[in-house]
């Protein structure tokens, strides 16, 4: 490709070159932008689309639970957890039964235990109750009726999972600092230091 | 179906756009000749199929797929990564002996597999063309002979390394290495200490710009295809370029059907159907170079049956389609304390290792399998997305706080080995035509057989001790379970993507398809410039190879056109 046209292709995604002191071409870190930034930012308000109120409120009861707020970050409900997993339900049958399947599950399990209060009318202490039978594969030995709960909440767990750390809340969470352009690629030698202070190599 | 025949005679026809295919098109324009290049899958537009640098929150589904592919383990394709692959095509099936397993990745795109793949330029060593051990043919060429045209490969698409002076590693024309993230920096101190070697990493990436190319931005998503083709692709690095010469013509969606041929038993025509229009063309040629990868081509060469070719084209060996040949594959990661609350810093770099193992027991007497294998390495703080925790949710189980406090102490401190090793050659490993089945354009489909010996079985177990040693001499912990004692945990034949053999070269054309420039023995214009040439599958990714091998084959070309020997 010329450099004219391989110009006009970088400055069609936003991306510009120079020419640097050694006659490379570089890219400007702070030129960089990237091609899908136009792409609707997530609005404040989402309606569910596959969920019913109440199975919705219940999935954002339980985001919270798994990854909560804490003095470091906020946690899956502010990232709008239940959002993504109402929204993968929507365009899939067999998502959508594992959640209505599932929450049915632990509303059921909660009325059983706590004398017929939904999941989400339960009182915070009763929730982690139930979450703490269903949280743990081990539990299943004690009580195989456990095995629906453990397999819904494996599935919760791991979606909320992704749903948080995919987000910009969950993203600055893990401190993920890449995703950018840089002219060299270097390593911090503090962080060089830490890992082998810390090793047998030390 | 109606045929329609081209007014045009190209000098070659060019079956393939990959990177046999590519490097063809790039040296035979260059020369001067009149190209055609037939692509099965649709335009590359790079600005637009790319998707560098996008978030995961950027899109709805995030890259689960529409439809949740990715959880339901049905995704064909990584969302973000180059396109186009695919392991099951609905309308081109292939089909596997009873019993038995193969996978078939193909990619339907120009630039096929080097949009994405991963880089990894290996040279072979002298040892891998003619072998000591007896257990595989001798290549008709040495190391002594293929040197100058890795020399040339590697100028041209640009590979990182340092001069080592290993046999196992030969040193090429490399551009600067990249320094090795902090997993890395353990790894080799661990390696060092086991007596392995662990060395800077040879990449197909720009860490200085050369031929036009810009130098790398260090993003790590490769991957997903490179939109200022600082990572090497076919596609951007040359058959753009060459279209822009006027000497490429380019025809998409265009899938071959059976190489025609005259009485005399030259190819003068490619027979291909147009996806579009499902209608029958014929493109007329001097020559032909069949680049379609090496299934494809096997299966391109067995499907052109003649009253002179009843086996097929240049068959009469009866070796198209045998030899198959993957990399043998094995995989195993552990987390280590030294690593956990790593500082965060930003690691990207290029996409997968700086720094790889090279094999180095070739002198090991005692080791219970024959030939060797290379050792891939991961880690450091990736982008997050869809599935990055769901083995540390699996592991941790709970929920809460503490869930949250495990994934940021852990994020970073995993890494990964993967082996990638040499198969030796097997009779019942090969692929053929399946007499049942025709795909979607009427064309028959491939049936593969496949099967390993024990020769990669205990290769895999050499892996796994290997891999263990390394993590646990760093401080480190394995992660899962002992792999099934039958099995070992070696991948499934086909799924390394290193297809290789199957239009074998070698100077007997009893026991061979091509010669020493990839040209059929028995068909003068016709050339193969995939892994399917290759006599062995070497521990060394087979990319470099193909285009230094497809360099060689189209120069020869040329000069055989211009002496008027083809």
């Amino acid at each position: 490709m010329s450099e004219y046209s391989r110009r006009d292709l970088l400055r069609h995604i936003g991306i510009s070159l120079t020419l640097g002191a050694a006659g490379e071409y570089v890219l400007a870190a702070q030129d960089v932008q990237h091609i899908h930034q136009t792409l609707a930012p997530q609005n404040g308000h989402y309606t569910p689309k596959s969920l019913t109120a109440h199975e919705y409120a219940t999935l954002q009861r339980l985001s919270d639970l798994i990854i909560p707020a804490d003095e470091l970050s906020p946690g899956a409900l502010s990232a709008g957890a239940a959002d993504f997993i109402d929204f993968l339900c929507s365009a899939s049958d067999e998502m959508k039964l594992i959640y209505t399947g599932g929450l049915a599950w632990i509303d059921e399990a909660m009325k059983h235990r706590y004398g017929g209060k939904t999941f989400l009318a339960a009182d915070p202490s009763q929730q982690t109750a139930l979450l703490d039978l269903i949280a743990y594969r081990e539990n299943l030995r004690q009580d195989p009726a456990l095995s629906p709960g453990i397999d819904f909440f494996a599935w919760a767990r791991k979606m909320v999972a992704d749903a948080y750390y995919t987000s910009p809340i969950g993203i600055k969470d893990l401190g993920y600092m890449g995703n950018t352009a840089m002219t060299h690629f270097s390593v911090p030698r503090e962080a060089i230091d830490y890992a082998v202070k810390r090793s047998p190599f030390a | 179906m109606q045929s329609t025949k081209s007014a045009q005679v190209f000098d070659v026809v060019v079956v393939g756009s990959g990177a046999g295919g590519g490097t063809a098109v790039k040296v035979l324009t260059d020369k001067g000749l009149q190209v055609a290049l037939l692509e099965a899958g649709p335009m590359l537009n790079p600005a637009k199929d790319f998707r560098e640098h996008v978030w995961p929150y950027q899109v709805d589904n995030r890259g689960a797929g529409a439809h949740s592919e990715l959880y339901f383990g049905r995704q064909q394709w990584g969302y973000f990564a180059a396109p186009v692959g695919y392991w099951d095509i609905p309308d081109e099936p292939y089909t596997v002996a009873a019993g038995q397993e193969w996978r078939w990745f193909r990619s339907r795109i120009v630039g096929g597999r080097t949009n994405h793949y991963g880089r990894i330029s290996l040279r072979f060593s002298d040892y891998d063309f003619q072998p000591e051990d007896g257990l595989s043919d001798p290549w008709p060429v040495t190391y002594q002979e293929m040197s100058p045209w890795y020399d040339k490969a590697e100028g041209f698409i640009g590979v990182t390394g340092t001069k080592e002076g290993l046999r196992t590693a030969p040193d090429g024309n490399f551009l600067p290495a990249i320094a090795p993230r902090v997993h890395e920096v353990l790894i080799q101190k661990s390696c060092g200490k086991l007596g392995i070697p662990c060395i800077p990493s040879r990449m197909a990436m720009l860490t200085k710009s050369i031929n036009g190319r810009a130098a790398c931005h260090y993003c790590g998503q490769c991957g997903r295809g490179c939109v200022t083709a600082s990572a090497f692709s076919s596609s951007q690095a040359m058959i753009f370029p060459a279209m822009k010469t006027g000497k490429l013509t380019l025809i998409t969606g265009a899938m071959a059907r059976e190489l025609v041929t005259d009485g005399s038993g030259k190819v003068t025509a490619v027979s291909y159907v147009d996806k579009a229009t499902r209608s029958e063309q014929q493109i007329r040629c001097r020559a032909v170079v069949v680049a379609a990868s090496a299934c494809e081509s096997a299966r391109l060469l067995l499907n052109s049956k003649s009253a002179r070719f009843s086996a097929g084209i240049a068959n009469s060996s009866g070796q198209v389609g045998r030899n198959l040949t993957d990399s043998v594959g094995y995989s195993l990661s552990g987390t280590v304390p030294a690593l956990a609350n790593l500082p965060r810093h930003n690691s990207d770099g290029i996409d997968g290792m700086h720094v790889y193992v090279p094999w180095w027991l070739l002198d090991d007497k005692k080791k219970n399998f024959p030939r060797g294998y290379h050792i891939e390495i991961g880690g450091g703080f990736r982008m997050p997305m869809i599935g990055s925790f769901h083995g540390e949710c699996a592991a941790f189980q709970g929920y809460g706080r503490k869930l949250k406090d495990s994934i940021r102490e852990q994020y970073g401190a995993t890494v990964g080995f993967a082996g990638r090793g040499e198969m030796i050659p097997n009779k019942d490993t090969w692929c053929e035509i399946d007499p049942e089945r025709v795909d979607a354009w009427g064309i028959p489909v491939i049936r593969f057989h496949a099967r390993w010996s024990d020769a990669e079985i205990n290769q895999v177990r050499h892996m796994h001790e290997t891999f263990t040693g390394i993590i646990e001499t760093m401080g480190g912990r394995v992660m899962g379970g002992r792999p099934d004692p039958k099995t070992a945990g070696i991948s499934t034949p086909g799924t390394i993507i290193h297809e290789a053999g199957t239009v074998k070269m070698g100077d007997d054309p009893n026991r061979s398809v091509l010669n020493k420039y990839c040209q059929a023995h028995e068909v003068k214009n016709l050339f193969v410039c995939d892994a399917a040439p290759f006599v062995s599958q070497p521990d060394k990714n087979v990319t470099l190879s193909i285009v230094a091998f497809a360099w060689r084959a189209s120069e020869y070309l040329a000069e055989e056109m211009r002496k008027g020997n083809v």
